[in-house]
């Protein structure tokens, strides 16, 4: 029953992250999507993806979802889809008809017992799997750079302007593209 | 019959993958897709940690499943920095607007 209510929750969250009309409550729904998931995660017995899935998918996920919407702001799109819904319909239910019956009947099937511990499985077993992960993280702080160049790049602009011209050029008409002053040529 | 917990997690895993499909097909709005992205992403992996379980290596699923959220993680992000970007220089957020190139 309380597995039952749990997905049925982050069914609803999910309905709720896909349909909202403004993006602030979509990122929120997604946030409890990744919050019901973790403590199923939980509950099936997967306790360090559960924490690793409350923290970066319930915390700074939706703090990046904030941040780019409060950068990009709000725009509600009312336009047509650009696939057809019930072509859309269409494939949605036979894709899950065709994962259904791929991984319904497996269910009874007797489970091996040869099992690792989680860090042997992630360091040792997966060994490479880690290694992509730093290079996928190295992409992410690059996606983080291109993500603040919007709100740096006003910043940079205004202290450009600010800047002391050369002497010559203060008494001379505005160029297109003034040359800033050293602050040495400035006091001389 | 009596329903498992593997059957219940696994309807909710088939119903999470259909949602998220749904908002890959049908939304317009480029933060909005990675939202979907993101409910197709948590999909696949409760999908993985309940394979391990049943498989008894949840060790292991939980190893594939800490690799996707990093994979996951990073694609949201780049694909909002991809947005943010998108709307400096078109004004809009709409997919619709990215194709320029017309044949």
């Amino acid at each position: 029953m309380l597995y039952m209510l749990l997905v049925a929750g982050a069914i609803a969250c999910a309905i709720q992250a896909v349909r909202a009309k403004r993006l602030f409550l979509s990122a929120l729904w997604l946030a409890g999507l990744s919050a019901l998931t973790a403590v199923i995660l939980y509950a099936v017995g997967a306790r360090e993806v559960a924490v690793i899935e409350l923290s970066v998918g319930a915390g700074l996920v939706t703090v990046l979802f904030v941040f780019a919407i409060g950068v990009a702001g709000e725009e509600a799109l009312h336009a047509r889809a650009i696939v057809p819904k019930p072509l859309a319909w269409a494939l949605i239910i036979a894709s899950s008809a065709l994962l259904g019956w791929m991984f319904l009947p497996s269910l009874n099937g007797e489970a091996p017992s040869a099992e690792s511990t989680f860090a042997s499985a992630l360091w040792q077993e997966r060994g490479l799997d880690v290694l992509v992960q730093i290079v996928l993280i190295f992409a992410g702080v690059l996606g983080v750079l291109g993500l603040l160049a919007e709100a740096r790049a006003p910043a940079e602009n205004r202290a450009m302007a600010k800047a002391p011209l050369t002497p010559a050029e203060a008494g001379a008409a505005p160029s297109p593209s003034p040359v800033r002053a050293t602050p040495e040529e400035v006091h001389a | 019959m009596t329903v498992t917990t593997p059957q219940i997690v696994l309807v909710g895993v088939l119903a999470l993958l259909g949602v998220g499909l749904y908002g890959l097909l049908v939304i317009r709005n480029l933060i909005q897709i990675v939202v979907a992205l993101q409910v197709a992403a948590k999909a696949a992996i409760l999908a993985l940690v309940v394979a391990g379980e049943l498989s008894g290596q949840i060790n292991l699923g939980q190893s594939l499943a800490a690799t996707v959220i990093v994979a996951d993680t990073i694609v949201a992000v780049v694909g909002l920095a991809l947005a943010v970007q998108v709307r400096k220089r078109l004004g809009t957020l709409d997919v619709e607007a990215l194709s320029t190139l017309k044949g």
